[in-house]
């Protein structure tokens, strides 16, 4: 796993305090050099300081960080023009326009748009009709196209893109995502973080991530692959009435609305499924809910989340 | 029968200088539905929401809220309604109480109201025990449920609430779901937006604004059905991009 050579990050024991807070708890990891990895967590949970220490905009209070085999602490000059970040606020220049914006970026790292305009050129076509407009007069999901263009101009090794797709819309989302997995193709080893669980599945491993520390790391696969109990998916008319009934289930392990449907886990790890879910609608069919089904279906990344939670302290209340 | 309607809304619209940014919205939201008001971002949710609350006033088109009209009554409509936004709705540097108190200062209640609505709110959060916590100091979570009762805390008839759940984990955010269920089993309707899509599953109705406009609108099913997918996500991409839509991902 942590093999000089091939890993672009490696993180032991890392720690991050702000007076009382523990924003980062010993978290120790290593992102393979050409990985799109994903920190997958709610606010609070630590990515965006942990992005930072990698950055080196931030220095760690305890243990250490490599990236690109240089110490975050020790070795930021040389780490720094072969970094790109883009961090989750928006931090371009309102008032300069899209284009002074690139060169001004480039020239910062003593290069110029013309000399790397093929590296950014898959997004920028869709920049340049507005290049003229000043930046802060951007929608949204422009915005954000440009702040990758800019962390992207000087033709990093590595990046790490803070909650790029916050606030964003599910069709921008997916753009997003489809534009990221082209940067991979190229060799760039990527950094992500996300509070949509969804999202994880775009990467080749996830960290899941609660108030600063690391509850799981694995592709995603291995992460829904993990999921230790049989989850039903219980389709009712009334699904706010049966959830409410389900939490009177004397066998009920855990209960959640997930869209359209009801996750269930049974407390009774080695019932099988058929009468679990027997049982389950008879239960519903005698509160007088109309329309019951469940079956089991595979966990979801968000069900892996939530079962992590589970096991924490109720620090969610 | 306009008692049943909370928010009706017919051919509104605005512009900013040439550029329309609700065009002709028509809407009803019944009293005590849950109705998700979705869209891409720039499609026009803010504005139209905006509009409903008393903000910004139409460039054309009626509307009431609550039975009363956006144009000449947005005063009794800032009455009538609660609104939280995901961005600021607490006082980080006052404590949990003091934040219910001064709102229900702000709101007009009188002090006994006060205090008996702070009892209620913090038991029925189990804050008790933080109650003299300062806001800064609590889990997001936290914050958003009680951001939400205290937009409840003079009683409104319909509560507009814009990405109450962004950043937040997920069991918390489906705890959420449950307080939103709560108020509307109380007769409160909610108005709600949201980027996430198994969100919209949890609302009777939803609208998807395109471009200023109602794309699409009726209970997730319905839209589902129409658009032929069982997935609420390729609803939305199919109306916010059609030519990116089905398969693109």
């Amino acid at each position: 796993m942590t093999d000089a050579v091939t890993d672009a990050v490696v993180v032991e024991a890392l720690t991050k305090r702000f007076g009382e807070t523990v924003a980062v708890h010993e978290v120790s990891l290593a992102v393979r050099s050409g990985e799109l990895f994903g920190f997958i967590g709610p606010d609070g949970a630590g990515k965006t300081t942990l992005f930072r220490v990698l950055a080196t905009l931030l220095l760690p209070d305890a243990g250490s960080a490599r990236v690109l085999g240089l110490d975050v602490a020790k070795e930021l000059w040389a780490l720094r023009p072969r970094l790109g970040y883009m961090p989750g606020k928006f931090s371009l220049y309102p008032d300069l326009s899209v284009e002074e914006n690139l060169r001004f970026f480039a020239s910062v790292f003593g290069t110029t748009l013309d000399r790397e305009y093929d590296q950014i050129a898959p997004i920028y076509v869709q920049l340049e009709p507005f290049k003229d407009r000043r930046a802060g007069a951007l929608s949204g999901g422009m915005k954000q196209k440009l702040a990758l263009c800019c962390a992207l101009v000087h033709r990093p090794d590595i990046l790490f893109l803070d909650e790029p797709t916050t606030g964003v819309d599910a069709v921008s989302r997916r753009e997003f995502w489809e534009l990221l997995a082209r940067f991979k193709a190229s060799g760039l080893t990527i950094l992500v973080s996300t509070p949509y669980m969804d999202e994880a599945t775009r990467c080749d491993r996830i960290a899941l991530m609660q108030q600063g520390r690391i509850l799981a790391i694995d592709t995603p696969a291995a992460i829904t692959g993990s999921f230790d109990r049989t989850l039903f998916a219980v389709h009712v008319d009334k699904r706010y009435q049966a959830l409410i009934a389900i939490r009177d289930f004397p066998h009920t392990h855990t209960i959640y609305p997930f869209g359209d449907v009801l996750h269930y886990t049974d407390q009774r790890p080695d019932l099988a499924a058929g009468p679990v879910a027997a049982e389950l609608t008879a239960f519903l069919a005698g509160r007088g809910l109309s329309g019951v089904s469940a079956h089991p279906i595979p966990a979801t990344i968000e069900d892996s989340f939530m079962a992590y939670l589970g096991g924490v302290d109720e620090a969610t209340a | 029968m306009s008692a049943e309607i909370a928010i009706q809304a017919h051919e509104l619209t605005r512009t900013f200088g040439s550029f329309t940014a609700v065009d002709h919205i028509s809407l009803e939201v019944r009293t005590g539905e849950i109705f998700g008001f979705l869209g891409a971002n720039g499609a026009g949710k803010t504005t139209a929401m905006r509009m409903f609350i008393g903000l910004l006033a139409p460039s054309s088109g009626t509307a009431t809220v609550a039975g009363h009209d956006v144009y000449t009554q947005s005063e009794a409509i800032k009455r009538s309604i609660g609104y939280m936004s995901q961005r600021f709705s607490l006082y980080e540097d006052l404590t949990i109480r003091e934040n219910i108190r001064l709102y229900g200062g702000i709101y007009g209640l009188a002090n006994q109201d006060i205090r008996d609505r702070s009892r209620q709110i913090l038991a029925r959060l189990g804050m008790e025990q933080s109650a003299d916590t300062q806001v800064r100091a609590i889990p997001l979570g936290w914050r958003q449920k009680l951001s939400f009762s205290v937009a409840l805390l003079h009683r409104p008839r319909i509560i507009f609430l814009d990405e109450p759940t962004g950043g937040v984990d997920p069991i918390t955010r489906r705890q959420f779901w449950e307080l939103i269920y709560q108020a509307a089993a109380d007769g409160t309707t909610v108005l709600v937006t949201t980027h996430y899509m198994d969100e919209a599953e949890y609302c009777d109705r939803i609208s998807i604004m395109v471009a200023g406009r109602i794309g699409a609108m009726g209970t997730p099913a319905e839209l589902k059905r129409q658009f032929d997918t069982d997935s609420m996500d390729e609803v939305f991409v199919r109306l916010a991009r059609p030519t990116t839509g089905a398969g693109a991902a």
